[in-house]
C-alpha cells in the first residue's frame, strides 16, 4: 500500500466555475499512473465519499496525456456565497493525500 | 487571394493587468503575428466584480499592459483583440478599459478604429427567455427562477467567436469585448483567416492563459500558430519552454473535464489530441475535433447578498479550545439576545465563525474531526442587508466573544487576542453568483451589440 502523497507529483484543487471544484492528481511516470488507474481506487465513488457529495454529481476523467486523474465535484456553497471558506477552491485537495493505493 | 497557410496569434499574458516582460512582447513582434491579444477576466475571483462593476486589476497595471500592446500593434497594423475587459466583462468594466485606451492614444499620439462589443443583458429579456423555456442550468447549478433573475444586480452573456469576427470585418484595429468565452477572441482571429474551427478553438484554449501552458508557468507571452490540422505553441521568453506534458497539463486548468470543452456553437473535443515536440521549446498539438451544436450562450449574473463586516481574533487557551463548539454557540446566543435589543434580530443577519486551526479551510467538508492545535484563529463574519446593521452586529460580537464565560474559565480578562485596533473591518457590499446558465439562441450576434469609435 502507498499513500497518494508519496507517489503523486501534483495534487491540487481549483474552481471550475463558481459551482464546482476540480481536483487534479498527476504522476511522474506512466508506470505509476497506469498502476494507480489499474488499482481501481479512483472513480466517482472515491470523490463522493471523501467530499460527502453524491456520486452522480461527480465528473471523473482519467487523462493519460498529462498522466493525470481529474475529479470535479459540486460545491456545498458556491464561490463567495455566505459561509464559503475558499473563494478560489484552491485548498480542497487534502483528503486525497491519505488515500491508500495497492501497488 | 491565396489562403494564408497559417495564423500566428500572440497572447501577451493571462489577464490584462497581470503583466508580462517587455522583451517577450518584442520577441513576439519579431515573429510578425497576425493578431495580438489578451484575455481580460475570469469568474474565479468571485461575483464581487460583476456585481459591483469594479475592475479586478488596478488601472495602473491595465494601462501599462495595454499601452505596450497598442504601441506594438497599432503602428504595425496588427489588430488587437481583448476579451472580458476589466475582469467580469460588464459595461462599467468595458468602459473603464476603453477609457484607458483613449488616454493612451492621446498621450502617445496613436490613431486607431476601435470596436466595443457589449454583453450586458436586461433582466426583462432574461425573464422572457426563461418563460420561453430557452434557459437551462449547467451541471451542479440550481435551476433558474424568476425570483433569482429579479434579484440579480447584473447579468452578462458570454459571447462566442462571431461578434469578434464581425467587429474585425467592420474594420476595427482594436476590439474591446465585454464578457466573452476565454477562447473566443482567438478562435475568431484564426477562423477569419480560413483556419478550421477545431484548431482555432483549441489555440484559444491554449492562449487564454498566457504561458500557463509552459514550464515554468507564469504571466508571459505565448505564440500560438494555427494551421489546417494542428496548433503550435511556443513561449516568447527564452526562460520558459513548452513541453508535451506542460501543454497537455493545461487541459486540466479550471475545467471540469480535461478534454471536453463546451463553447458557444459547439463542443471542442481534445480526447485524441497528440502532443509532439517540434523543438526544445515548442509543441505541436493535433487530433482535436470540433462538433457543431445548436447555439447556446452562457449567462452570468451576480446577486447582492448583503454588507459584510468582519473581525479577526485568536485564542491560545487550551480550556477554551477544548470546548470551542459549545463556546461559539454561547457567543451566538448572546449576540442574538443583545442584537435583538437594538432591533436586529437573528433572522436579519448571518453570523459565521471561520475557525482556523479547526475547519476554517474546508468548513463542513473537513474530514478531520479531532484536531490538536494549541491556538485557533477566528474570523467573525456578519452579513446584513443594511450596512449599519452589519457593523452593529459585528461590534456586539466583538464585545461578546472575549468576555463571555465558559466552564472552567481561568482567562477572566479576555478570551481572545485581537491583533488590530480598530478591530472591526467593514468590507462593504458583497455578491454571489446567481445566474450561471445557458440560453438557446439562433443568433450569435443579437445579444452583443457592436459600436465603433475612431480614436486619435
Amino acid at each position: 500500500m502507498a499513500k497518494l502523497r508519496d507517489i503523486a507529483k501534483v495534487c491540487k484543487s481549483k474552481n471550475a466555475g463558481p459551482f464546482e471544484v476540480t481536483i487534479d492528481v498527476m504522476f511522474e511516470t506512466k508506470e505509476i499512473y497506469d498502476k494507480v488507474v489499474a488499482s481501481g481506487v479512483f472513480n466517482e465513488q472515491l470523490f463522493a465519499r471523501l467530499y460527502g457529495v453524491d456520486a452522480k454529481d461527480v465528473l471523473y476523467t482519467p487523462y493519460p496525456a498529462a498522466l493525470a486523474l481529474k475529479g470535479t465535484i459540486p460545491r456545498r456553497i458556491s464561490s463567495g456565497d455566505v459561509g464559503d471558506t475558499d473563494v478560489y477552491g484552491a485548498q480542497q485537495h487534502a483528503p486525497l493525500l491519505d488515500v491508500e493505493i495497492p501497488l | 487571394m491565396p489562403q494564408p497557410k497559417e495564423c500566428r496569434l500572440l497572447s501577451v499574458s493571462s489577464i490584462l493587468g497581470y503583466g508580462f516582460p517587455e522583451a517577450s512582447l518584442e520577441a513576439g513582434l519579431e515573429r510578425e503575428p497576425h493578431y495580438i491579444g489578451v484575455d481580460g477576466g475570469s469568474t474565479d475571483p468571485g461575483a464581487y466584480y460583476l456585481g459591483s462593476g469594479e475592475c479586478l486589476n488596478s488601472r495602473k497595471a491595465m494601462k501599462r499592459d495595454l499601452r505596450l500592446m497598442l504601441l506594438g500593434g497599432v503602428p504595425r497594423k496588427i489588430p488587437i483583440v481583448i476579451g472580458t475587459c476589466g475582469g467580469a466583462g460588464s459595461e462599467p468594466h468595458l468602459q473603464e478599459v476603453v477609457q484607458i485606451a483613449r488616454e493612451i492614444a492621446r498621450a502617445d499620439g496613436l490613431k486607431f478604429r476601435m470596436a466595443l462589443i457589449h454583453a450586458d443583458q436586461e433582466r426583462s429579456a432574461v425573464q422572457t427567455w426563461l418563460n420561453d423555456g430557452r434557459i437551462s442550468a449547467l451541471r451542479n447549478v440550481p435551476e433558474l427562477t424568476e425570483a433569482i433573475v429579479a434579484r440579480s444586480t447584473k447579468i452578462v452573456a458570454m459571447m462566442g467567436a462571431e461578434p469578434f469576427m464581425r467587429a474585425l470585418d467592420g474594420g476595427a484595429d482594436v476590439v474591446f469585448a465585454a464578457r466573452a468565452s476565454d477562447a473566443a477572441s482567438w478562435a475568431a482571429c484564426a477562423m477569419r483567416m480560413g483556419m478550421p474551427p477545431a484548431p482555432s478553438w483549441y489555440a484559444g484554449k491554449m492562449l487564454e492563459c498566457g504561458t500557463a501552458t509552459a514550464t515554468p508557468k507564469g504571466h508571459d507571452c505565448l505564440m500560438g500558430t494555427v494551421r489546417q490540422g494542428h496548433v503550435e505553441v511556443e513561449p516568447m521568453n527564452r526562460a520558459r519552454r513548452c513541453t508535451p506534458l506542460s501543454v497537455a497539463t493545461h487541459g486540466l486548468h479550471e475545467n471540469a473535464s480535461p478534454t471536453l470543452h463546451e463553447e458557444p456553437g459547439g463542443l471542442l473535443d481534445a480526447t485524441d489530441c497528440e502532443f509532439t515536440p517540434v523543438s526544445d521549446r515548442a509543441v505541436q498539438v493535433s487530433g482535436m475535433r470540433w462538433k457543431t451544436r445548436p447555439y447556446d450562450v452562457k449567462l452570468e449574473g451576480a446577486e447582492f447578498i448583503g454588507y459584510r463586516a468582519i473581525t479577526i481574533c485568536g485564542t491560545r487557551d487550551p480550556l477554551l479550545i477544548s470546548q470551542i463548539d459549545s463556546y461559539l454557540q454561547s457567543v451566538r446566543d448572546d449576540v442574538a439576545a443583545r442584537a435583538s435589543n437594538f432591533g436586529v434580530s437573528p433572522e436579519k443577519y448571518h453570523l459565521v465563525f471561520h475557525v482556523y486551526g479547526k475547519d476554517g479551510v474546508m468548513g463542513a467538508a473537513e474530514p478531520v474531526k479531532q484536531f490538536a492545535s494549541h491556538e485557533l484563529g477566528i474570523v467573525v463574519e456578519v452579513l446584513c442587508p443594511e450596512e449599519e446593521d452589519a457593523k452593529a452586529v459585528l461590534a456586539i460580537a466583538r464585545v461578546v466573544i472575549p468576555k463571555i464565560d465558559f466552564p472552567g474559565r481561568l482567562c477572566k480578562s479576555g478570551n481572545m487576542a485581537f491583533p488590530f485596533s480598530p478591530s472591526d473591518i467593514s468590507v462593504g457590499p458583497t455578491y454571489k453568483f446567481s445566474v450561471f446558465h445557458v440560453v438557446k439562441t439562433d443568433d450569435p450576434y443579437a445579444m452583443f451589440p457592436i459600436e465603433y469609435e475612431q480614436v486619435q
